[in-house]
């Protein structure tokens, strides 16, 4: 099938669609910003560390430095003025930006008439594409819960002393690995995957398909049960509650096996409630990704079967 | 880029210097100085010259600018650092809360009426279609300087001791803008709000004990059969309905999205900023630039300062 540019361009240039094309190049360009940053900061790091006598004179920071120069600076004028110069440049770029681009209105709410995709704003549609993995009560609930809690949780289990107040890389390779699975892929790319792939149907189509409400696809979904030829709803409960909580409880005694080999460090000042935590705040991130891949990629819904929830 | 003289353009001596000329300057002009009349003295308590008393006062005897250190961390006011996206979000914050109160002269929070406010915003307001769309892109554009902030505050480490608090805050105030957003859109009561709340509120349905049909509505019927009382949940009792005011999104989700979007939530949010520029300055201001620490000193670090 050829190429539809027509589609492409009309998703992409939807005015509702914008800030996320938007926000995909903010957070790229701010993503290659920061660890520029980090990357001076790590190579000051590493030249103090070799030289333990510059180390106890050094200002320690990779900025221009004199002795004679104060500390501080007054805030009238050398803080008011960026502020002042921010506050012009997004007033200005707000109000071209409300000039170029109508706000998006459709025609009068109708509940007889299914909008075909029914869409989220795009900041919500990395959740909604969870609809597909997950049961509603996983994903709409448990899942946005987890993602608060595991946000909030953050400061109390990050006991790592280093990279307080600057950018580094080198002295938090785990946090901002983590951080940045968790926000640039299971939060911005799935918001992506869910505005500009998903079409009618909440179907998968790749840039350039047409959109066609009548498409069909012929997946058959499978449980993991039915692999493995089970039918009895007890033993199908049991086994899935073994795979899922079994699967959790490897992937926990996984992680704490690499945590005392490569981060000896973090073992030890962690609390035994600080570590768990930590287990399963991972172990769970890990999972959303597994079992998007067993969708995607096996046809695979549901793990845990019972007659009163699936996983 | 460094200056090469070990005179510091910022000193204290320096602006000294400076506060002379312009005395002098300003004595030497034979109209009567305005920044000494009365009228002046009244407004702001402290005189114009460019003294570091001054620049302090400006900042300290000003209810807005207090909010703000009189002197901070001079390498702090580089961009690089900090970004200004909290700052930005703030101010976003404060487009929305006017071009937001502007809107609530036209709107109508009924089935009969919001939409055809809508079309007269667009069509017969002056300048409403504008408004309506810098109330649309400061929206979203907040939400996008909330995300960049946040992951700033991140790479920095900043919500790391005594900030741990802060960083919460902020958890809150991200739950507070998006669903500032996601109420907002609801509000024109056209196709696309329609469907994106209906299908963002289907969810709720599906919350564990509390939605109709959630896992472990049969416990909760079950364990009030057990007290004797009726615990039967329905898709009129549910927490959707709670949500919505009903079973469908209709003329009470209105009302109850206006509410939330214009009342509820904005105090909230306001609320919680004030705390979070209050922790800010309690904790001792920004986080950075902060002289690295080296991975030898880890052990020894207090972690609080
Ligand atoms: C409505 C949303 C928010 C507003 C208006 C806001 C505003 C601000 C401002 C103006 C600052 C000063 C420094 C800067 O501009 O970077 C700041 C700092 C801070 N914010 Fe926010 N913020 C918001 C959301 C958040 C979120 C979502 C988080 C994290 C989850 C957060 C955590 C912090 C922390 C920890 C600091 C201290 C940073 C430091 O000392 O370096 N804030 N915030």
């Amino acid at each position: 099938m050829a190429f539809d540019w027509v589609q492409l361009w009309q998703e992409t240039s939807k005015p509702d669609n914008v800030p996320i094309l938007i926000m995909t190049a903010a957070v790229g360009y701010y993503l290659w910003y920061g660890f520029r940053e980090g990357v001076r900061h790590d190579r000051l790091i590493t030249q103090l560390e070799a030289d333990p006598a510059l180390a106890k004179t050094h200002h320690r920071k990779p900025y221009p430095f004199h002795p004679a120069w104060d500390k501080v600076v007054h805030t009238w004028p050398y803080l008011l003025r960026v502020e002042f110069l921010a506050a012009l440049i997004v007033t200005v770029g707000l109000i071209l930006w409300a000039i170029w681009l109508p706000a998006p209105l459709e025609p009068p709410a109708n509940p007889t008439l299914t909008t075909n995709p029914a869409k989220a704003p795009w900041y919500f549609l990395g959740l909604q594409e969870l609809l597909v993995y997950f049961d509603p009560w996983i994903a709409g609930v448990i899942l946005p819960h987890l993602v608060l809690g595991g946000l909030m949780a953050i400061p109390y289990i990050d006991v790592n002393p280093l990279g307080n107040g600057y950018y580094t890389w080198r002295q938090r390779k785990f946090a901002i690995s983590t951080y940045m699975f968790g926000f640039l892929v299971l939060w911005v790319l799935l918001a992506i995957v869910g505005t500009f792939i998903r079409g009618p149907g909440w179907m998968w189509f790749w840039p350039g398909m047409t959109w066609d409400a009548h498409r069909q696809v012929h997946e058959v979904n499978r449980h993991l049960h039915e692999l493995f030829g089970l039918t009895d709803p007890w033993v199908v409960g049991i086994f899935g509650g073994l795979v899922t909580l079994g699967g959790i409880g490897v992937g926990m005694a996984v992680c704490d096996v690499i945590f005392r080999k490569f981060k000896p460090k973090t073992f030890l000042r962690q609390n035994l409630v600080q570590y768990l935590i930590t287990l399963h705040l991972i172990v769970l991130m890990a999972a959303v990704p597994l079992k998007i891949v067993l969708k995607l990629v096996f046809n695979i819904k549901y793990i845990w079967v019972t007659p009163w929830f699936n996983v | 880029m460094a200056p090469r003289n070990d005179i510091d353009p910022t000193s204290t001596k320096a602006l000294l210097e400076k506060a002379k000329e312009t005395q002098a300057d300003i004595k030497s002009k034979w109209i009567p100085n305005f920044f000494e009349t009365p009228f002046w003295r009244s407004i702001f308590r402290h005189k114009i010259d460019e003294t570091p008393r001054n620049r302090s006062l400006a900042v300290l005897s000003n209810v807005f600018l207090h909010l703000q250190p009189a002197k901070l961390n001079r390498d702090a006011v580089r961009y690089c650092f900090c970004w200004g996206m909290g700052g930005i979000t703030f101010y976003l914050f404060c487009i929305l809360t006017f071009t937001g109160v502007a809107l609530m002269f036209y709107y109508h929070p009924t089935k009969a009426d919001a939409f055809r406010d809508m079309l007269f915003l667009k069509n017969d307001v002056p300048f409403g279609n504008l408004l309506r769309n810098m109330h649309r892109w400061a929206a979203h554009a907040m939400i996008i300087t909330t995300w960049l902030h946040q992951m700033r505050v991140f790479m920095t480490g900043s919500y790391k001791a005594p900030r741990e608090f802060n960083w919460n805050i902020g958890v809150i105030l991200l739950l507070v803008t998006m669903m500032l957003s996601f109420t907002g859109y609801l509000l024109p009561d056209d196709q696309l709000g329609f469907w994106a709340v209906t299908v963002g509120t289907n969810m709720a349905r599906a919350t564990p004990f509390l939605g109709h049909e959630g896992p472990g509505i049969e416990l909760v019927k079950w364990t009030g059969e057990q007290l004797g009382v009726d615990s039967t949940v329905n898709g009129y009792n549910d927490v959707r309905f709670a949500l919505l005011g009903g079973s469908i999104v209709d003329s009470n989700a209105l009302l109850r999205a206006y509410i939330w979007h214009c009342v509820a939530l904005p105090v909230l949010g306001s609320i919680f900023m004030i705390v979070h520029f209050w922790r800010i300055r309690k904790d001792g201001s920004l986080s950075g630039p902060a002289p690295v620490m080296l991975d030898s000193e880890a052990d020894k670090a207090k972690g609080r300062r």
